[in-house]
């Protein structure tokens, strides 16, 4: 028996809310971002789960798109923290808030 | 995927996802990303979906990450002192999440999505290839348009000021 | 039941036959190295005055040396991924043996088993993801050191990987437009196919330009020498692994050369028909001018092993030699091969592939 599509999106649900809490908690940017590729996987495994359920292949394509606008995101976001930090020196959100010197 | 194989791997896929997100040490929260990303590769396969596991392995545990691990590194990140907000935000927060995925639950239980048959290779190779250079065909190029601006500004924004 | 049995057997297999073969590369590394040299190599240790050429010295004194030495986890690293470090680089790469076929099939009483132990029907991106994980070992080797240099040579040792990935991939996408299936032993059958009725149709025929690429994309991703930069044992003294010792140095020391035998073992599938001797179909011997020789299936079974096995030997001691041989690359020229020599090699290999294979189809494809 496998075991029932609201499962999967069940645990899809409970990884967003991981996501959601490690972007609100969380100081240091980088680990927000890693807060927020979760939240991205939560997605994918959700439009996974409903390609299966619904035999549709075109929630695996949009998959595929999620992953690789993800992969581009990281790299511009790590290239910004890197050139902030070069300015900075650090990397705690409370302390990158404001844009003046 | 039998019941009792989803349950332990979806335990295991919480608690390390929970270590993300709680570790003090960054080094800890991107090693644990990795192990979250390949339970999620092994869920994928569980539904079907093996073309999109091996691309969730090689795409974002096998670049992404070491790209964090990269940066984390040359920034030398050590384990943080104030790594968490203020109580009063961790309580909310945590209330928020529980809230929402509470909310979610109640929906999943007035869901009820047709269990379709799944046609024969369903999730391999050949069936992603025709949706995505036919239907999807747009959207794949603008795709490639977006990679190639990520790094062009990626180099652009990285490079020490000379 | 069954099926998992025959599975696991056929998993035992392969892992020990990667081994063995691991190990004749490692003694074929010391002996070979010391005739290039115009030395003997090491031939003292001896067990009750039988030396047997150095394969006591090798096989014998040195893993137990390895073994019983004292773990030593330098002050101020981190533990956990001191601990974790030599299985992120040793694990990827033995488990990625599993899709690489080793011979036809077995046919005992009714069941015919494919003598695979993982029939994926997307092998090759299974191989690309394993390798991809096994960079992880080699960054946090760097980094749970507590060592700048160590660091050093880590970073170095991710960057050159991951650099030479894309090579690997774009080799393999020229590979597959050839076969059109991602499936190894889909690839090692269609090999058998005879071409103008008596040349082995292997893919060196078809891809040369790939197996070029690909050959050295495996040797920069095993990061021997030419490409060993982030060891540099007369630099770095051993680079990411320096503040490794007893079991933990064996197994980094086990991962490259079972990253050897993979490379091996990858190219005769793809390149050199895998385990296919010229002429030897499911029944018997079929030579071009009539005759036919017939066997039983156990004998045929036996023989693509043998081929096998005698491939990945041929191609391990040949990645020796090429250790033995040239020197090293210094980091950015390493660099310069991967991004602007390899990668626009590559590229253009796949369009002329496509091109050669759209024409000689016909216009009916």
């Amino acid at each position: 028996m496998t075991p029932p599509l609201a499962w999967y999106l069940g645990l899809s649900a409970v990884l967003f809310a991981i996501g959601v809490l490690g972007v609100v908690v969380r100081r240091n940017v980088i680990v927000i971002f890693m807060a927020i590729e979760l939240m991205l996987n939560a997605v994918n495994l959700t439009f996974v789960a409903l390609a299966r359920s619904l035999g549709s292949i075109d929630g695996q394509v949009i998959v595929f798109f999620v992953t690789t606008v993800a992969a581009a995101e990281a790299a511009v976001g790590l290239a910004i923290i890197l050139s902030m930090f070069r300015n900075r020196e650090t990397t705690n959100a409370d302390e990158l808030a404001t844009l003046k010197w | 995927m039998s019941p009792l194989i989803f349950l332990l791997l979806a335990a295991l896929t919480v608690v390390s996802a929970l270590t993300v997100v709680v570790h003090k040490n960054p080094v800890h929260s991107a090693c644990a990303l990795v192990l979250t990303l390949c339970l999620l590769a092994v869920f994928f396969v569980g539904l079907d979906a093996q073309l999109v596991a091996l691309l969730q392995v090689i795409v974002y545990a096998g670049a992404i990450v070491v790209l964090f691990l990269f940066v984390i590194m040359l920034l030398n990140l050590q384990v943080e002192t104030r790594a968490m907000a203020g109580a009063l935000l961790v309580g909310s927060a945590a209330a928020g999440g529980v809230a929402l995925a509470a909310l979610i639950f109640a929906a999943l239980g007035r869901t009820v999505a047709p269990a379709a048959a799944v046609p024969a290779g369903f999730g391999e190779t050949a069936a992603l290839a025709r949706q995505l250079f036919t239907a999807y065909l747009l959207p794949f190029e603008l795709t490639s348009v977006l990679l190639l601006v990520a790094i062009v500004g990626a180099v652009a924004l990285a490079r020490k000021p000379t | 039941m069954a099926d998992a049995a025959i599975t696991a057997a056929k998993a035992l297999f392969i892992m020990l036959l990667v081994v063995q073969v691991m190990g004749l590369g490692v003694f074929f590394e010391r002996k070979v190295s010391a005739l290039i040299q115009d030395r003997i190599g090491a031939n003292r240790a001896a067990i009750l005055g039988f030396a047997g050429l150095g394969l006591v010295n090798t096989l014998v004194a040195d893993p137990v040396k390895f073994l019983l030495k004292e773990d030593i986890v330098p002050a101020g690293t981190d533990r956990v991924l001191h601990f974790l470090a030599p299985v992120l680089s040793l694990v990827p790469v033995l488990v990625t043996f599993a899709v690489v076929p080793f011979g036809d099939v077995l046919e005992v009483g009714s069941r015919t088993i494919n003598l695979q132990a993982a029939d994926l029907n997307v092998g090759i991106l299974y191989i690309l993801a394993m390798v991809s994980l096994a960079v992880y070992g080699v960054v946090l080797g760097g980094w749970a050191s507590n060592n700048r240099w160590s660091l050093l040579g880590g970073i170095r040792g991710s960057a050159q990987m991951i650099s030479y990935e894309i090579a690997m991939g774009l080799a393999l996408v020229g590979v597959v437009l050839t076969y059109g299936t991602l499936d190894l032993q889909a690839m090692a059958r269609a090999q058998g196919h005879l071409l103008w009725g008596w040349l082995p149709a292997w893919g060196i025929l078809y891809q040369p330009v790939a197996f070029l690429i690909f050959m050295t994309a495996g040797v920069a991703e095993s990061k021997r020498i030419p490409f060993d930069l982030p060891e540099s044992e007369s630099e770095l003294v051993s680079g990411y692994f320096t503040e490794y010792s007893g079991s933990k140095h064996l197994m980094f020391m086990m991962s490259d050369f079972v990253e050897v035998v993979l490379v091996a073992g990858l190219v005769t599938t793809l390149f050199f028909g895998g385990w296919q001797v010229p002429y030897l179909v499911r029944d018997g011997f079929h030579l071009p001018w009539g005759l036919a020789l017939a066997l039983p299936s156990w004998a045929v079974a036996l023989l693509q092993v043998t081929s096998f096995a005698l491939k990945l030997v041929f191609f391990t001691w040949l990645q020796i030699v090429i250790r033995w041989t040239l020197p090293r690359f210094r980091y950015d020229q390493l660099m310069r091969l991967g991004w602007q020599g390899l990668l626009p090699l590559g590229l253009a290999n796949v369009v002329v592939s496509a091109l050669v294979i759209v024409l000689a189809a016909g216009p009916a494809a």
